[in-house]
C-alpha cells in the first residue's frame, strides 16, 4: 500500500530529516514509527500526506508515484488517507457532527449520505450522544476521539496519526490504540508515530524506528 | 467502496471488498459525474447562502465595508447622474442657432429694415425675425411677473432686436465672425450667440462625463483594494480552517468559494446602497431644482438612477467585489498550505 524506495528528505536550511528510509505497509497492516524527538517520524507522516516532498527516492502510495502527482491532484489523493493529529486539529466554531462531516462535504457527499456516515464514525468512537456539542466542551479523550472519527468518517485506506495519545493518560490511550486497531482488521493501512513504547509492546505490531532520519529498527510484518 | 469517493492514486484498488461501483460500469461513471455536478452546484448554493448569512450575522461590520464600497461608488454615479440631467437640459435648447442682434436705442427703422434684408441674404440663415421696442416690452410684461414696475417707467428702456435664425449644425466659428462684422456697424449695440452657452454646456458636460470616468476608475480601484483587504482579514480568521480543509482534501476551488462569495456579496450590498445614497439625495435636491426651475420658467425635474441604474450599479459592484476578492484569494490562499 505505501512503498518507500531509499527516500531522503533535506529541508532547506541543508539539515537532513531522512535519509535512504525504504519499506513496505501493506493494507490492514498496522504499524508504530518510533523514535526520539526530531528523529524524523513527522516528516515521514507528511511525505505521505503530500505536505512535503521527497528530496530523493520513490514514494509510490496505492502503485501510483507521488512524486509524479500534480499538485492539483493532491486534494484528490488526500481524500483517501485519513490523519489524526496530536493536537487533534478540530475547529471550535461548529459542532462536533460538522467537524466529523468536513471530509464528506469537502469531497462533495450526498447530504443523506453525510448523516449516515458521520453517525456511524461517531457511534465508533462512542460518541453518539454528543454530536450536537461544541467540541471545546469536550474533554481531551473525547476531542482526539472526534478527530479519529473524522480521520475515518470517509473510509479511507490509509489512516495515519502523529502522536495521537501525546496528551492521553494510559488508560485512555490503550482504548484508542484498540479503535486503531479494528480499523486496521477492516482492511486500512494504519501507520501510527508515538514514543510511547509501553503502548508498543502490548500491542504486537510492527514498529519501524528512526535514529536521525534513518530507519534503526524494522521489526517486519507482524500479521494478526 | 465510498460512491463517489473517486480514488486518484491509482488503477489497483485494493482488494477489501468486492467494489459494487466495479461491477456497475459505465453507468456507475456516469451516476458519479451526475453526483459530482450535482454536488457542485449544491456546495454553491449552501456557501453562497451560508455567506450572506455570516455577512447578515455581522451587521456592524459588514455595514462598514458596504458603505465605503458605497461611497467610492455613489461618488461617481452621483456626477454622473447630475452630468445626464445637465445633458438633458442642455438637450432643450440644443436647437437654438440664434443670433440676438440689439440694435442702439436710436437706430433708424429705414436702417434697420435695410439689415433685416442684408442678414437675410447670408448664407445659412433660416429667418431673420425683428422685435420692436414696443413687443419686447410687452412680452416681458406678461412673461416676467414684472408688468406694474413697467408701468412705472417713463419711456420704454428696451432696445430693438434682431433674431438671426440659423439652420441646425451651424458652425459656431462662423457665428463668431458674423457677431464681429455686425459689432463694427454704427446701429448694433450688442450681439449675443445664444449658442455658445450651449456648445459651452457641452464642453462642460463632456468635461464631468470624463471626471466622472476617470473618478469612477479610481474609485474602482479604491474598491478592489478594500475588498481585497477585508477578504485578506477573513482568510487570516479562517486559517485554521483553511489548513484542516486542505488536509482533509478540500480542492483549492472549495476553499476559495466562500470568500468568492463574500466578495460578491460586500459588491452587491455596496451596490444597492450605493443606489439608495444617490436616490435619497436626487430625491432632495429635487423640490428644490423644481423650484428653481419653476423661475426660469421651466417645469424642468431631476432624473435619478431608476431601476436600470440600481442593476447596473449593482452588476458593477458585485464585479468588483468578486474581482478584489479574486485578487485577494490568489495572493493569501495560497500561501496557507498544511505544515
Amino acid at each position: 500500500m505505501i512503498q518507500f524506495d531509499s527516500i531522503s528528505k533535506r529541508y532547506p536550511g541543508g539539515q537532513d530529516a531522512l535519509s535512504g528510509v525504504s519499506f513496505n505497509l501493506d493494507a490492514g497492516e498496522m504499524t508504530f514509527l518510533t523514535g526520539h524527538s526530531g528523529a524524523g517520524k513527522s516528516s515521514l507522516l507528511k511525505l505521505i500526506m503530500l505536505m512535503e516532498r521527497p528530496t530523493h527516492g520513490q514514494l509510490l502510495v496505492n502503485g501510483k508515484n507521488l512524486n509524479r502527482l500534480h499538485r492539483s491532484q493532491v486534494p484528490f489523493y488526500r481524500r483517501n488517507v485519513g490523519v489524526v493529529f496530536q493536537n487533534h486539529q478540530l475547529l471550535f466554531d461548529r459542532s462536533v457532527y460538522q467537524n466529523v462531516a468536513l471530509p464528506l462535504l469537502v469531497s462533495g457527499y450526498q447530504p443523506r449520505d453525510i448523516g449516515r456516515r458521520v453517525r456511524a464514525a461517531l457511534d465508533k468512537v462512542g460518541l453518539l450522544d454528543k454530536e450536537t456539542q461544541n467540541p471545546i466542551a469536550l474533554s481531551g479523550g473525547e476531542q482526539q476521539r472526534v478527530g479519529i472519527a473524522r480521520a475515518v468518517v470517509h473510509k479511507p485506506k490509509i489512516l495515519l496519526a502523529d502522536e495521537p495519545t501525546g496528551n492521553l493518560d494510559p488508560e485512555l490511550s490503550a482504548e484508542i490504540m484498540q479503535l486503531f486497531r479494528q480499523f486496521c482488521e477492516l482492511g486500512v493501512c494504519v501507520l501510527v508515530a508515538t514514543h510511547d513504547v509501553d503502548l508498543i509492546s502490548h500491542m504486537n505490531c510492527r514498529n519501524l524506528k528512526l535514529d536521525h532520519g534513518r530507519l534503526a529498527l524494522d521489526t517486519g510484518e507482524t500479521r494478526h | 467502496m465510498a460512491k463517489g469517493n473517486s480514488f486518484s492514486a491509482g488503477k489497483n484498488r485494493p482488494a477489501r471488498k468486492p467494489s459494487p461501483a466495479h461491477k456497475q460500469g459505465a453507468t456507475g461513471t456516469k451516476s458519479r459525474l451526475g453526483d459530482t455536478l450535482r454536488g457542485y452546484i449544491r456546495h454553491h448554493r449552501q456557501v453562497s447562502v451560508a455567506t450572506l448569512f455570516r455577512l447578515l450575522g455581522d451587521p456592524v461590520q459588514t455595514l462598514m465595508t458596504s458603505l465605503v464600497i458605497a461611497i467610492a461608488l455613489g461618488l461617481p454615479a452621483g456626477l454622473y447622474v447630475a452630468v445626464e440631467n445637465l445633458q438633458q437640459l442642455g438637450n432643450r435648447v440644443k436647437d437654438t442657432g440664434q443670433l440676438s442682434v440689439f440694435l442702439k436705442l436710436g437706430a433708424k427703422q429705414a436702417a434697420i429694415d435695410s439689415l433685416q434684408r442684408e442678414l437675410s441674404n447670408k448664407p445659412g440663415v433660416e429667418n431673420v425675425g425683428y422685435v420692436s421696442p414696443q413687443q419686447a416690452l410687452n412680452e416681458f410684461q406678461s412673461v416676467s411677473g414684472f408688468g406694474d414696475v413697467v408701468s412705472l417707467l417713463d419711456e420704454n428702456p428696451l432696445p430693438a432686436v434682431l433674431l438671426v435664425s440659423y439652420a441646425e449644425n451651424v458652425d459656431i466659428v462662423q457665428l463668431g465672425e458674423l457677431k464681429n462684422t455686425l459689432l463694427q456697424q454704427a446701429m448694433v449695440d450688442d450681439v449675443r450667440v445664444d449658442m455658445e452657452w450651449v456648445q459651452r454646456l457641452q464642453a462642460i458636460l463632456e468635461l464631468g462625463r470624463k471626471l466622472a470616468l476617470s473618478l469612477g476608475l479610481a474609485l474602482s480601484l479604491g474598491v478592489l483594494l478594500i475588498v481585497g483587504n477585508t477578504i485578506r482579514l477573513a482568510i487570516e480568521n479562517r486559517r485554521d480552517e483553511i489548513i484542516v480543509v486542505k488536509l482533509v482534501g478540500g480542492t483549492n476551488a472549495y476553499v476559495r468559494r466562500p470568500f468568492l462569495y463574500t466578495g460578491l456579496w460586500y459588491g452587491v450590498l455596496g451596490g444597492v446602497i450605493a443606489w439608495l445614497v444617490v436616490t435619497v439625495g436626487l430625491v432632495w435636491l429635487d423640490d428644490t431644482v423644481e423650484r428653481l426651475a419653476g423661475l426660469y420658467q421651466s417645469n424642468f425635474s431631476l432624473a435619478g438612477l431608476g431601476l436600470r441604474g440600481l442593476a447596473s450599479l449593482a452588476a458593477i459592484s458585485a464585479t468588483l467585489g468578486l474581482l478584489g476578492a479574486a485578487i485577494a484569494v490568489s495572493r493569501h490562499l495560497s500561501a496557507l498550505e498544511p505544515r
